[in-house]
């Protein structure tokens, strides 16, 4: 099985530890991982500002390094989705429409693809998990408290899976924080409020680490737990259900 | 309003924020509305299938409104209601004054309507020497204060009881201090009984109007709008184009649904249905466009018309529940607000659709499906396209496409940043970074995972 790995730029320039926690649990899943080397964005950062018409170029471009593969993985909820939904091309649509379908965030594909029954994992903390808005509405890799369908959760699933580790209950079990791409710096005030309350949430629940499928919303998370000397850590999932002791 | 007529989302959203305690309070109060619709919801084990329902009949109104309203029209004349068209808010208005002034009424009673928000009806009659009294508690409240409602369902929601209390206490007699919610709506309610009783016309909204009857519905919890509308010689009721259900039976699925997603009741306290004058009263109704036609021409958007004014998604908004609805500066605030305002006014409006994380809560919580979040992404691209974001964000956006379109671009900007990052921190964390005001900057690693892994497969050669 031929897979992609897909690291976001700033999963790639800033929490390059998650990225390489991806490739080293796919590999020790037996995957046959390849990391093209000329990727660069998604191009969502412009999309979701109104200016999707300037991302041509990363389209392109992610076209070229992406197409050809069995499965594209990212440990992204938001880039993943951005891509699902998003990539297009005038010259190649049939290579942006394969990689539509075939691109996975990471925990979607560690449950639906590999399907991943046990893991060697060990992690002894108590962990609050951040359900990232475009993981979770967008791929739906859990159930939404909005809906009246049977709960499922594929992280908390994967978390179940790793030993000593506590999921701690949160008072909001999907509530958005806020950080919204340049939603973060246009609208700091709401965004940096959405963000406190959020980390409040975990740390009221006794969270030691705060874990998300999704490292923009950690990147969020983890500036406001640095600016308030807090102990608590956020890890991507990758680390996680790569971390033994 | 006027007053935050000139500021946008982000500014005035930022002015609420000044007072933590309040937003925490402002935040509480709708999270406790959003936790009993979704009680209210998952008694229900069809709920998803009522939701398909109800959009699929809106889907239907949509595609066949003009049959729909002419049937509605033709059903009503004959029952003796009174029809009239308005194509613009000042048409609607227009209408309304003509009306009172034909019989020499210079004092009206009003029942909750955002269509009449909407149209700005109290300033213009209040210019024509029309008194003009909100009789809805919460609506009554916000005008007494001044100010428009924040919220379509719970207009004075962002007021706590001792400041209703000091309201009261100016303009209604109450006691000084006094913040007894019991107290204060006995007094409200003396005060609007005196209303109700001498007012000669009323105006209500309309929340069903029946293609097949030619009648219409209204969901009040205080039962103002059958107080208002039974007591005087003329109703008028206001009624956008959109509001039109084919059938009878289909009011039932609407019914079930409204209040539950509003407020977590199974049903409103009245529903009452106006389909006939009594004898020597009159019955009008002022069916009104005001921009939705073209928002029905706009396939990414036409959708936004199936709303019902249930507010639920400005409950699940952590958005909206964090800036209160006045910063969203517009009759229908929150997100299903932030897709019908550029509509009307793309300009005015522009800061809306970006006021959102697109974190998509709204569309689940929608009980007619309206896509939402999808619609606030493709509101920003029209408005980028239409020019008004600004000069700066404009060229921000392509510098950051041009160095995302080339790797080599994109990895030298990369290293340069972190390199920054680590060596030259002030040049990031300042007050000129709106990131910092409020959040640490990332750690820079030593190296990127592109650099660590061309330097893994140099090792494993």
């Amino acid at each position: 099985m031929k897979v992609a790995l897909f690291v976001p730029c700033y999963v790639d320039q800033f929490y390059p530890q998650a990225a390489i926690a991806t490739l080293e649990l796919l590999e020790k899943l037996g995957c046959e991982v390849h990391y093209p080397k000329n990727q660069t964005c998604c191009g969502q950062p412009m999309a979701n500002s109104g200016y999707e018409h300037l991302t041509g170029g990363c389209n392109n471009l992610f076209i070229d390094n992406f197409a050809g593969y069995d499965y594209i993985v990212c440990p992204s909820g938001s880039c993943t989705l951005h891509i699902k939904e998003h990539l297009h091309s005038h010259e190649n649509e049939d290579k942006a429409s394969e990689i539509r379908k075939r691109v996975f965030e990471l925990t979607e594909f560690l449950v639906d693809i590999l399907q991943v029954k046990s893991l060697e994992a060990s992690f002894p903390y108590k962990v609050g998990m951040h359900q990232s808005c475009h993981g979770l509405r967008g791929l739906r890799i859990s159930q939404m408290t909005e809906l009246v369908a049977p709960p499922f959760s594929k992280p908390a699933q994967l978390l179940g899976m790793v030993k000593g580790l506590e999921l701690v209950p949160l008072s909001r079990a999907d509530d958005c924080c806020g950080f919204g791409g340049t939603f973060c710096v246009v609208e700091e005030a709401v965004s940096s409020k959405m963000g406190k309350d959020r980390v409040d949430d975990h740390i009221e629940h006794g969270a030691q680490y705060i874990t998300s499928a999704d490292l923009s919303c950690l990147m969020h998370l983890e500036g406001i737990l640095r600016r308030q000397n807090s102990e608590v850590k956020v890890i991507h999932v990758a680390e996680i259900l790569n971390h033994s002791i | 309003m006027s007053s935050n007529a000139t500021k946008d989302h982000p500014q005035l959203a930022a002015i609420f924020n000044r007072d933590e305690p309040r937003v925490d309070w402002h935040d509480e109060t709708l999270w406790w509305v959003r936790a009993k619709r979704d009680i209210a919801a998952h008694k229900l084990p069809e709920w998803e299938l009522l939701r398909e329902t109800a959009s699929q009949i809106k889907n239907n109104v949509l595609s066949n409104l003009s049959t729909y309203l002419e049937q509605f029209e033709a059903n009503a004349i004959n029952n003796g209601i009174i029809v009239h068209w308005a194509a613009t808010a000042e048409e609607h208005n227009k209408i309304i004054y003509t009306l009172l002034e034909k019989r020499g009424i210079s004092r009206m009673v009003k029942s909750k309507s955002m269509l009449t928000e909407e149209c700005h009806l109290n300033e213009y009659l209040l210019k024509q020497g029309i008194d003009v009294i909100d009789s809805d508690l919460g609506e009554r409240i916000v005008q007494l204060a001044g100010e428009p409602p924040s919220h379509i369902v719970l207009p004075c929601i962002h007021k706590k009881k001792e400041e209703i209390g000091d309201i009261f206490h100016e303009h209604l007699g109450s006691a000084k201090g006094e913040s007894d919610p019991k107290i204060l709506t006995e007094t409200a309610r003396q005060h609007l009984r005196e209303v109700f009783l001498t007012r000669r016309a009323a105006l209500t909204g309309v929340n069903f109007a029946i293609a097949e009857t030619g009648e219409f519905v209204i969901c009040t919890n205080e039962g103002n709008a059958d107080m208002g509308a039974h007591l005087a010689e003329i109703h008028i009721a206001s009624m956008g184009i959109e509001k039109i259900i084919p059938e009878r039976k289909h009011l039932g699925v609407f019914l079930r649904l409204l209040t539950r997603s509003a407020t977590g009741q199974p049903i409103t306290t009245y529903s009452s249905h106006f389909s006939k004058p009594q004898d020597g009263k009159e019955i009008h109704i002022v069916i009104v466009d005001n921009g939705r036609s073209i928002q029905l021409g706009r396939e990414d958007f036409r959708n936004s018309l199936k709303c019902i004014r249930c507010g639920a998604c400005m409950n699940t908004c952590p958005v909206y529940r964090k800036s209160g609805g006045h910063s969203y500066h517009t009759a229908v605030a929150g997100p299903i607000g932030s897709i019908l305002a550029p509509n009307l006014d793309m300009e005015k409006y522009a800061d809306l659709p970006f006021a959102s994380t697109l974190c998509g809560s709204c569309s689940n919580v929608c009980p007619v499906k309206i896509d939402i979040h999808d619609q606030l992404y493709k509101w920003r691209q029209v408005i980028v396209k239409a020019g008004y974001t600004p000069k700066a964000k404009t060229l921000a956006m392509k510098g950051m496409a041009f160095t995302l379109s080339s790797p080599m671009i994109y990895r030298a900007a990369g290293k340069m940043g972190r390199f920054t990052f680590k060596y030259a921190p002030f040049a990031v964390n300042n007050g000129a970074n709106p990131w910092y005001k409020h959040r640490e900057m990332p750690k820079a690693p030593e190296q990127s995972f592109g650099e660590w892994y061309a330097k893994r497969k140099e090792n494993k050669k």
